[in-house]
């Protein structure tokens, strides 16, 4: 029954491999897309109702046991992520119908956008610190190609800096290993949860955990190498770009989340008071970075790093409330982050222009998409009774309660400069009048169903989880309580071994 | 034979800092190279260096002897020279592409998404 945890990386794999043997027809590499798409959604339903019913759900690569062989484990959190990642990777599946140009669908548009997803799925549920590296590779090639599809000056200029910073963390994450495997002579997690407490050097075990913080740092976009994310984020197309910031950054705060609560917990003072600095320092500098943009998609990148370090508190004030905040808010961010980039592709589709200073009328032309837009702004910034909201209010709270006030300061802070970005963006978009040049602009254009769909269906869930918000409190208290009993994890992985 | 590897660790890593801080993009890669090869070694030296025991069981007790080689190692730098062999390739061809859309080799004036 645990073979299902296997089908999200075979899924995607699969139709990874199916659209390349469909190389010539594009008609054909659209609809295994689709279809692959639809599954990778199913199976990662029928994941998360199983993990609900079992708590945790493992299997044994080849049936070797735990310690020896490589585990695939998901627990909540996993489960959580396997979900949204189906949900973007649908969302952008609908979106890429229209969107992509044939040329890019020639070169491979496809099989790329499915072996990032299967990359992706892979680092959630692996159990094994060396397997998690081979998926970020897995990730990173796809991303690469998908960065660099189209070949255009901007795209270059953005990859030299994204390909190096990450290969540059993927050393560190590398040397990091092989220095754990010296240290604790084992590489699955939950092995290395119980062996690492019986290590002489903790200091030794804290450079360790750096090493790797810095590493997933780097691939969160934390504070202080972030500059790669807004350097490259705005060169692909729009439906690369929404897949980039709704999931790459989380693979990596999904990793750090793994890492600093079932391996690196036994210096939690030291360590976590590092990941709350990180986190504010990251959030200010994003969205003071916003601030001085004036490009859409620009703008929404700037804001992911800040959003990411509201991820990176909440986690480290370590009360089981902050980490249901967590989750929450990663869920929530990630549903909200996908379709800004995605409403960015239909206002350039109409204006032609990502520019703000030459953008403008879109409320009195397209009263809807300046609604539909707002949906997902607003619940950036955290009012209610959108999803952000809620997520922002439990992570300030478990702020409050834990006494970290320069935490709680600093959130409400960047909440406000969150919402001075996106009333700049509705005002300089939507609520303006259109420029005047010599030719009037014509938002009256046509917008194809295909990109509109996923817009509107993210923009629903986004009002969902605002007024049905429990059911998501319980999988993150679910997720919660899992990540702050690490036990449980460990004695599921390895069973009976020890 | 730990400490001249360490200190083989240390130089190349230093020179790869290095080599990446330099502004033409032909540097950068011949960085990122010795880069990867840094963190093989690393890997390599760390799990332990054992001379001329082979990586097997005791045939009489079927357990493990102290003292030797540790196999695993070896898989996993193998596995990373093949997955850095990959990305290498990918951003040779990268800068060749990027010095044709650009025209110059200079990393200093790829700037045009920064600002």
């Amino acid at each position: 029954m645990s073979n299902i945890l296997f089908l999200p990386i075979l899924v995607s794999l699969l139709g990874g491999a199916l659209t390349l043997s469909f190389w010539r027809s594009i008609r054909w590499q659209k609809r295994v897309t689709l279809l692959s798409a639809t599954i990778y959604l199913v199976v990662a339903i029928v994941l998360l109702r199983e993990v609900m019913q079992e708590g945790y759900v493992v299997m044994q690569m080849g049936n070797w046991a735990a310690p020896f062989g490589i585990s695939l484990v998901a627990d909540v959190l996993s489960a959580t992520m396997i979900l949204l990642t189906g949900i973007v990777g649908f969302a952008a599946a609908l979106y890429s119908m229209a969107s992509v140009p044939d040329q890019h669908i020639r070169f491979g548009y496809f099989s790329l956008l499915q072996l990032l997803l299967a990359g992706v799925s892979g680092a959630f549920l692996t159990g094994d610190v060396f397997n998690l590296f081979v998926w970020f590779e897995v990730m990173l090639l796809a991303s690469f190609g998908l960065l660099t599809l189209g070949g255009e000056r901007n795209q270059m200029e953005g990859a030299i800096k994204y390909v190096t910073i990450n290969l540059f963390s993927s050393a560190i994450f590398l040397s990091a290993i092989g220095l754990l495997y010296g240290t604790a002579g084992t590489l699955n997690m939950a092995d290395l949860s119980v062996k690492l407490v019986g290590v002489e050097e903790q200091g030794l075990v804290n450079v360790l955990a750096l090493m790797f913080m810095v590493s997933f740092g780097i691939k969160a976009g934390a504070f202080p190498l972030f500059f790669w994310l807004p350097a490259s984020y705005h060169t692909p197309l729009v439906a690369v770009s929404a897949v980039f910031a709704g999931l790459l950054t989380k693979v990596g705060v999904y990793a750090l989340y793994r890492f600093f609560s079932v391996i690196f917990i036994g210096d939690i003072d030291y360590t976590h008071t590092i990941i709350l600095w990180l986190g504010i320092l990251t959030m200010l500098t994003g969205v003071l970075g916003a601030a001085a943009q004036f490009e859409f998609r620009r703008i929404l990148s700037f804001h992911i790093i800040s959003q990411i370090g509201y991820m990176l508190i909440a986690f480290a004030i370590f009360t089981p409330l902050a980490i249901i905040g967590g989750v929450f808010y990663i869920a929530h961010h990630i549903i909200v982050k996908t379709n800004l980039f995605l409403i960015s592709g239909l206002t350039y589709q109409l204006a032609g222009t990502h520019e703000l200073k030459a953008m403008g009328g879109f409320y009195r032309q397209r009263p809807w998409l300046a609604l539909v837009f707002l949906i997902p702004a607003l619940s950036l910034a955290g009012l209610p009774p959108l999803s952000g909201f809620f997520a922002k209010y439990i992570v300030i709270k478990a702020g409050v309660e834990a006494g970290s006030w320069w935490a709680v300061g600093f959130g409400l802070l960047v909440g406000l400069l969150t919402l001075f970005s996106m009333i700049k963006i509705w005002a300089e978009v939507f609520w303006k009048s259109a420029p005047e040049t010599d030719s009037p602009v014509d938002l009256s254009g046509h917008l194809s169903p295909w990109m509109l769909a996923p817009v509107i269906m993210l923009a629903m869930i986004t009002v969902g989880i605002g007024f049905f918000g429990e059911p998501l409190y319980r999988l993150a208290e679910v997720a919660a309580s899992q990540l702050l009993n690490p036990q449980g994890y460990i004695d599921a992985v390895l069973g009976g071994v020890r | 034979m730990e400490i001249v590897l360490a200190c083989c660790v240390g130089i190349l890593f230093a020179s790869a800092t290095y080599m990446m801080l330099r502004r033409s993009i032909v540097k950068l890669v011949m960085g990122l190279i010795m880069l990867s090869n840094a963190a093989n070694l690393v890997i390599f030296t760390a799990a332990g260096v054992v001379h001329g025991k082979p990586p097997l069981l005791d045939e009489a007790t079927k357990t493990v002897v102290a003292g030797v080689a540790d196999p695993l190692p070896q898989a996993l730098v193998l596995t990373a020279i093949v997955i850095a062999f990959g990305v290498l390739a990918f951003s040779v061809v990268l800068i060749r592409r990027a010095y044709e859309e650009v025209g110059n080799d200079d990393i200093g004036q790829m700037k045009g998404t920064d600002t």
